[in-house]
């Protein structure tokens, strides 16, 4: 990885990091009225392929979508104001935080129900594959996913037609509450199994930023070059609540220990440390980093704060590409 | 014009719409087999290959999801299923991403996907290979409901579907496959939403869907013998549903039978006279009426299945009573030649 890859992943971590983080401190205001999933600790898996993907190249992603929405470069101003609820925001207040869509970014939806876009993302590669563009479709997803049917299914259409999409799982080892070990069984691994399938699989520490964006990069090479699909199975860990800006590390499904011990690892420190004990940046560097970065996201919220809201009558808007339909606004009874 | 089948319709819509636009796919369990899907997909893959014409995995719910990536990169696909009640497998597809991705991300972009599902009655289809849930997917705002009856709306409709820039499900009876009608050769899209008068009368309004509209040709066509005028429209589509088309009419005849292949509760001839209840109060003589299978499976047993449809003597007994006339309807039952649980003598199974 060149100093400037290296510096520009840390830079998108912090990024993502100073804006949930700035979102959680908001939360409370009750400005944004959505149920908003953070993924504060998870930050290297977006961040390293979100700077491994090509601009062009497309992804999708689930409900804890915000970081992959900013790693593929979408609009930071748009998904704050798509949260508030805001006809500035990405959907137009239609979506919130769980419908995040930037397709001038690749970035190409993400969707509210657990595996919903795994097909999305198979489909966009077929596509892609019938264009013979070159891209790929990158699909973002968690553990829980593996747990779904439409999952296999979509892989195995795309072993089947070696189409170019990377799967990429981020393991935070829970869904909402419930720990991996009571929906799915102890001492198999998710890459394994998926490599059952029939693709070449991989993956490793998730919070090693610099190790997932070689080992994306690679998997990119091979898919551009016509592999097929390829899986990457990334172990990571979710600081905060499933949903909702607090710390639930009291509530008894998971203890202050397991969580002391993933924050230990957290990724944005070690690739600092990491950075910095190479030369490759200096503490007056990252202090300007931050600086700029706590800059744009205070502007991304005056903004989204700032912006109107949508008018209530586009509220029917947009159900089809000829709205309104005849039937899409009911009338009153006897009129 | 050209005689032909309402397989063979539709056979040319995809065609047609296939040598139009290279965006166009067409896919589904089947779709390349010696059968052809009912003979409807025979000769596309020779003709326009095997990327864009293929046989799939039996995952519908996956294989619903990536035709609708597909459509959101571009693409018009054309999903196919031999029977509705595998496609219930993809409703979430369906009603969570195709119906809503225009809406939830505030009108980025459409799913111009197109979903054949083919529905039926009796032959031992029994209850799970039978079903007309097209009350189901009607419901789903952004989903649009295609009900063809005739060979000509058949192409038309799916022409129109396949170029509609949202997701439309096309819904083909199984007893309509074999009905010959004719049929403008090329692109010729019938616009949905639109209802069709097939026949015009003051009496009473008679509003059908697919195969019901040709049990109520029957009956209206008897009726008329003995002096009894029916306005019968055909839906064409249920959603949109043509409103306009069906007000207008009762406000001339004051009167409203509506038919459905479906079973009756939460059924769209439910909603038919909802509405017309509500808009047309005023304009209404006698109780808005309706005709749709019992609230319960259709069995497989031929024994078992004798008066579960609605045939036309029903539809004419039941106009009689609404307009408090006494008419013949017995001998259509009586004309009839074939088994009641098939549509004619091209019908001899398994499928």
């Amino acid at each position: 990885m060149t100093p400037e890859t290296s510096t520009q992943l840390l830079f998108q971590m912090k990024r993502m990091r100073f804006v949930e983080e700035e979102i959680a401190r908001r939360y409370s205001e009750n400005k944004m009225r959505c149920p908003t999933h953070l993924s504060v600790g998870q930050e290297a898996v977006a961040a390293a392929a979100g700077l491994a993907l090509r601009r062009d190249d497309l992804a999708v992603s689930g409900h804890r979508a915000h970081a992959h929405y900013l790693g593929k470069g979408g609009n930071l101003p748009a998904m704050l104001a798509e949260i508030y609820g805001k006809a500035t925001g990405c959907a137009g207040g239609k979506g919130g935080s769980m419908h995040l869509i930037d397709e001038r970014a690749g970035f190409m939806g993400s969707t509210a129900i657990v595996a919903g876009t795994v097909p999305i993302g198979v489909g966009l590669a077929y596509g892609i594959k019938l264009k013979r563009t070159g891209q790929v479709s990158c699909v973002f997803h968690g553990d829980a996913v593996v747990e779904a049917g439409v999952f296999f299914e979509s892989v195995n259409f795309a072993v089947l037609k070696k189409l170019p999409v990377l799967f990429v799982c981020e393991n935070n080892l829970y869904s909402v509450y419930s720990p991996l070990r009571v929906r799915q069984p102890g001492g198999r691994s998710i890459a394994k199994m998926v490599e059952g399938l029939g693709l070449a699989v991989g993956g490793g520490d998730g919070n090693d930023a610099a190790k997932v964006y070689r080992m994306v990069s690679e998997a990119l090479d091979a898919i551009r070059k016509g592999s097929g699909p390829r899986f990457l199975e990334f172990a990571t860990y979710r600081w905060r609540e499933h949903c909702g800006p607090h710390y639930d590390n009291d509530i008894g499904y998971r203890t202050e220990a397991e969580f002391l011990e993933w924050k230990a690892k957290e990724p944005i420190g070690r690739l600092e440390a990491e950075l910095r004990s190479r030369g490759v940046i200096s503490a007056a560097e990252i202090g300007e980093m931050d600086l700029a970065i706590g800059r744009e996201v205070g502007a991304a919220f005056a903004f989204a704060e700032a912006s109107p809201f949508p008018e209530a009558a586009s509220a029917c808007a947009d159900l089809y590409a000829e709205s309104p339909l005849s039937d899409a606004v009911p009338r009153g009874a006897g009129a | 014009m050209a005689l032909m089948t309402f397989s063979k319709a539709i056979n040319e819509a995809l065609s047609v719409a296939m040598a139009q636009d290279r965006n166009v796919i067409c896919y589904g369990l089947g779709v390349d087999d010696p059968k052809g899907v009912f003979g409807t997909t025979l000769g596309l893959q020779e003709r326009f290959g095997p990327e864009r014409v293929f046989d799939m995995p039996t995952s519908e719910n996956a294989m619903t999801g990536i035709g609708i990536g597909a459509a959101l990169y571009g693409l018009r696909p054309v999903m196919t299923h031999q029977r509705l009640d595998f496609a219930l497998l993809s409703m979430d597809q369906l009603v969570n991403n195709a119906a809503k991705w225009r809406f939830m991300f505030g009108g980025h972009r459409g799913v111009p996907l197109t979903v054949r599902m083919i529905l039926g009655r009796g032959w031992g289809q029994g209850p799970t290979h039978s079903q007309n849930l097209q009350a189901w997917f009607a419901h789903v705002p952004g989903l649009k409901v295609v009900m063809p009856s005739t060979a000509e709306d058949a192409k038309g409709l799916l022409l129109s579907s396949i170029f509609d820039d949202d997701p439309v499900i096309f819904l083909e009876h199984r007893w309509l496959h074999n009905l010959r009608g004719e049929v403008p050769a090329g692109d010729c899209r019938v616009p949905i939403g639109k209802a069709r008068t097939l026949r015009q009368g003051g009496d009473i309004t008679i509003v059908a869907m697919s195969y019901m509209t040709i049990e109520a040709l029957h009956a209206v066509d008897h009726l008329a013998a003995q002096g009894v005028a029916c306005d019968l429209i055909d839906l064409r589509s249920v959603r949109p549903l043509d409103w306009a088309a069906i007000e207008s009419s009762v406000q001339r005849t004051g009167r409203l039978l509506a038919l459905d292949t479906g079973t009756l509760t939460g059924s769209i001839s439910g909603e038919i006279v909802a509405r017309i209840a509500s808009d047309c109060w005023p304009q209404l003589k006698c109780a808005p009426q309706r005709l749709a299978a019992p609230d319960f499976p259709e069995a497989t047993s031929p024994a078992l299945t004798r008066s579960y449809h609605i045939r036309a003597e029903q539809i004419a007994e039941k106009v009689g009573t609404m307009l408090a006339r006494e008419v013949e309807h017995r001998s259509l039952a009586q004309q009839r030649e074939h088994p009641h649980d098939v549509p004619g003598d091209w019908f001899s199974g398994p499928f």
